[in-house]
């Protein structure tokens, strides 16, 4: 971890994500307006998340830090995807008629 | 309280930034690199709340939703997304300066980025102010908006959508708000010289609040500005 008072990375990595961030959120605009279907909302959401992957991972420099920052990080997503599948599974499910109700 | 001697002993040659419960700058920073992860990951939690909300009233209210979603301003929506994205990268650049010892450009990069930050308030505030004048505001005075291509009111749930636009946007602001007082009191520390290559940590945690903020944004972005458009 000797870089580590040196700050990471170059300016050059980081002119390389600013350009591609710019480039994403471009792309998105674009895709919102084509009919995808139902690939209208992942499209939107993966573009999104690469975007915050590149953040995170070179400007917040998740990409040199210890593997204890990285567990820190892969637990929150974790507890999030929790949280996500809990209640998306009571809320979707609610219309679910057993069927010898019907 | 530690002996004069013990004192003297852990701190011989030891940096003045350096806490006397650490035995070096490298691991003082690691802590202080982890506390602040930490704290992001309750913000994505904090936030994570939000998102799911509006994921399933989206999905229970899907017509009302994407009509009240078309209202917003997709060009200031797009012009703040960019404002943040360059703010960034002036803020790495900051990190990065303050690394290096270089004193003018931290200074240089730390107002931009303020600067910029400012700008998407101020963005923020003309599309709030618009929401306002057409009484897009949930609350006694909201009025059911119109779907912009068939005229037809749009379902009355229109209203929750713009609560959560509210609500989530303005969480955010409240957190560009902070971010900016945090980065104007760096501006007053580093003018003082006080970040080298020795120490930045300050400028790096605040580096890493001003990131996830930005983050934040790059979901709220397409999530209630542009899902829906194609529908048009």
């Amino acid at each position: 971890m000797s870089a580590h008072g040196k700050g990471h990375g170059g300016v050059g990595a980081y002119i390389g994500v600013f350009l591609t961030l710019m480039a994403l959120t471009l792309l998105t605009v674009w895709a919102a307006y084509q009919h995808l279907g139902i690939w209208n909302t992942p499209v939107a959401l993966g573009i999104a998340t690469t975007k915050a992957a590149l953040v995170a991972l070179i400007f917040m420099h998740l990409k040199d830090s210890p593997k204890l920052t990285a567990m820190v990080v892969g637990s929150s997503l974790l507890f999030l995807a929790f949280l996500i599948f809990v209640t998306a599974s009571d809320y979707l499910t609610r219309k679910w008629v057993p069927i010898y109700f019907r | 309280m530690a002996s004069p001697t013990h004192a003297a002993l852990a701190h011989d040659d030891a940096p003045p930034e350096l806490r006397h419960h650490f035995p070096d700058l490298a691991k003082q920073r690691e802590a202080s690199s982890l506390g602040m992860w930490v704290f992001l990951v309750t913000e994505v939690l904090f936030f994570g709340g939000m998102f799911l909300a509006y994921a399933i009233y989206r999905e229970t209210h899907r017509r009302a939703f994407e009509g009240a979603s078309n209202l917003l301003d997709l060009k200031l929506g797009a012009t703040n997304t960019i404002v943040l994205i360059v703010s960034s990268l002036t803020m790495a650049l900051a990190v990065w300066a303050s690394g290096r010892s270089r004193k003018n450009a931290t200074v240089l990069f730390l107002v931009l980025t303020m600067l910029l930050g400012a700008t998407f308030l101020g963005i923020k505030y003309v599309e709030y102010k618009q929401k306002f004048e057409r009484h897009e505001v949930p609350g006694p005075h909201f009025v059911v908006p119109q779907d912009e291509e068939t005229h037809q009111p749009l379902p009355r749930q229109s209203e929750m959508f713009f609560s959560l636009y509210f609500c989530m946007t303005g969480l955010h602001a409240i957190h560009m708000i902070i971010g900016l007082g945090l980065v104007s009191w760096l501006v007053v520390r580093a003018r003082r010289g006080e970040f080298s290559e020795r120490y930045n940590t300050p400028v790096d945690m605040v580096g890493l609040y001003w990131h996830f903020v930005d983050i934040i944004w790059i979901y709220l972005f397409p999530l209630l500005y542009l899902l829906g458009r194609h529908t048009l």
